[in-house]
């Protein structure tokens, strides 16, 4: 992709045929086959598999840039923070009143903690931080992405001699994927609080039981499949995000086309990829 | 220069909360996790036992129900093929008498196994690397559940008709054996 990004700009600066808008300019990968079709489907997995590869080296590149990586990491972690400590307030609270009611039946209210512990590290905490993170960071990143594409900007940077992959493309996406696990880890901390507040509150369980159960049954394993989860939801929904930004069609309808098609994207590949690692970790 | 200063102090804070959520999760939750602040001092412990049952490294020692340690390690005793079990208790419970009592508990009907420890009346208290020599195994609920179906078994050929069937059946050849079995289906 970088050979055509360097053709780019001596075609515009030669007035060279087609116009400014035009398939060529844009360099969109899945121009030949129709949409929906298996074949734009494989496409569209290949461009994002190659776009990866040239994104992981662009960073190296972005790298001597930190401040705009700043900026980023604010964009998307500092401005997701209400909605990620609010989302995991309320996820404990639900799981504090649906555990305990389970658990009361079963007469083992003191296993609270464990229950809220473990569901929270291991699946809703990268979960639900990972699909919040896509509806919150990755639509901003695709539709700012996509603007740039639709007005040009992505063409102006290059023809200044600046590579738009680790100016615009790279700094986003490394701003995703250092955010995503600080979300996650605020998330979960959050989210056990919200749990123990209802069940110490409402439900009158012993705190210290609640701690210590969970303590005693947490492993550090547990901690890290979390971990390690959010690292990979963080990589894809952020490849994502900049992916469908960055080839989005250049028109108003193609930006927004673009954001749906991030959000669609990467919720379902969250999914597809928690069940695979839960199953890698057991 | 104003905007700046509000990204770098916001980014600041959310990178500060973001690991200090990290920390508290890799340390604080986990039993395998870094220990601020003392508990991971104490002195180690052997005890045998014939059999552990479900006992997992990790299990809580609980002293009269209070958790004062951890078993850190179970492994076979290739001299008599006893289960060898090492546990870690915390140094603020140095007196303990070295006569003191292991068992292996179930913590409710349905929960995990620990071991337990009931003082004895020793003067000299366990130190580290000492074995606690008097051992209770593992209460297995099958092998309750098995002795209760044999007992419920073996009641009824003591005495009475059932008990001449059944040794009738037994010693008699295997038409008898299958028709007494299909008398039993129906």
């Amino acid at each position: 992709m970088t050979e055509p990004a360097r053709e780019t700009p001596a075609a515009v600066a030669a007035g060279g045929g087609g116009p400014p808008h035009g398939p060529g300019a844009v360099r969109a990968p899945r121009s030949a086959a129709p949409p929906g079709s298996l074949t734009a489907g494989l496409a569209r997995i290949g461009g994002t598999s190659i776009f990866a590869v040239q994104l992981v080296i662009a960073c190296a590149a972005a790298f001597a840039r930190p401040a705009i990586i700043v900026q980023q990491v604010y964009n998307a972690g500092a401005r997701s923070l209400i909605i990620i400590m609010l989302s995991g307030l309320f996820t404990g609270m639900v799981l504090g009143l649906q555990g305990a009611y389970l658990l009361s039946r079963f007469g083992s209210e003191n296993l609270l903690g464990v229950a809220a512990a473990l569901s929270l590290l291991r699946e809703l905490g990268p979960v639900l931080t990972a699909l919040l993170f896509a509806g919150r960071a990755g639509t901003a990143l695709t539709s700012e992405i996509g603007l740039m594409r639709a007005t040009d900007q992505l063409t102006a940077i290059e023809m200044m001699a600046v590579d738009p992959m680790s100016y615009v493309a790279a700094p986003r996406f490394l701003g995703g994927f250092i955010a995503m696990p600080l979300l996650t880890a605020v998330f979960n901390v959050i989210g056990l609080f919200g749990a123990q507040l209802i069940g110490v509150w409402e439900r009158g369980i012993d705190p210290g039981a609640f701690w210590s159960q969970m303590q005693s049954a947490v492993v550090l394993r547990d901690v890290n499949e979390g971990i390690v989860k959010s690292l990979v939801f963080g990589f894809v929904v952020s490849l994502i995000a900049v992916y469908e930004g960055y080839y989005s069609e250049p028109t108003a309808e193609g930006v927004g086309l673009a954001t749906t098609r991030t959000v669609v994207a990467s919720s379902v590949l969250t999914l597809l990829l928690d069940y695979m690692l839960t199953a890698a970790f057991m | 220069m104003r905007a700046t200063r509000t990204l770098e102090i916001g980014t600041g804070f959310f990178v500060l909360l973001g690991f200090a959520a990290l920390f508290f999760l890799a340390t604080q939750l986990p039993q395998g996790g870094i220990k601020i602040g003392g508990g991971q001092g104490g002195y180690g412990v052997t005890a045998e036992f014939t059999n552990i049952g479900d006992l997992k490294e990790g299990a809580p020692v609980a002293l009269a129900g209070v958790t004062i340690g951890a078993v850190t390690g179970i492994g076979i005793d290739p001299q008599n093929y006893s289960a060898r079990v090492t546990m870690r208790i915390d140094s603020k419970y140095n007196q303990i008498p070295d006569d003191s009592f292991a068992s292996i508990q179930t913590q409710g009907l349905l929960g995990g196994q620990y071991v337990s420890i009931d003082p004895g009346g020793s003067e000299t208290y366990l130190k580290a690397g000492s074995q606690i020599q008097m051992t209770q195994p593992a209460f297995v609920l099958e092998n309750l559940i098995n002795k209760l179906f044999s007992s419920f078994a073996s009641k009824p050929a003591e005495g009475g008709q059932g008990g001449a069937a059944a040794s009738g059946s037994a010693s008699s050849s295997s038409s008898a054996g299958k028709a007494d079995a299909q008398g039993e289906r129906h």
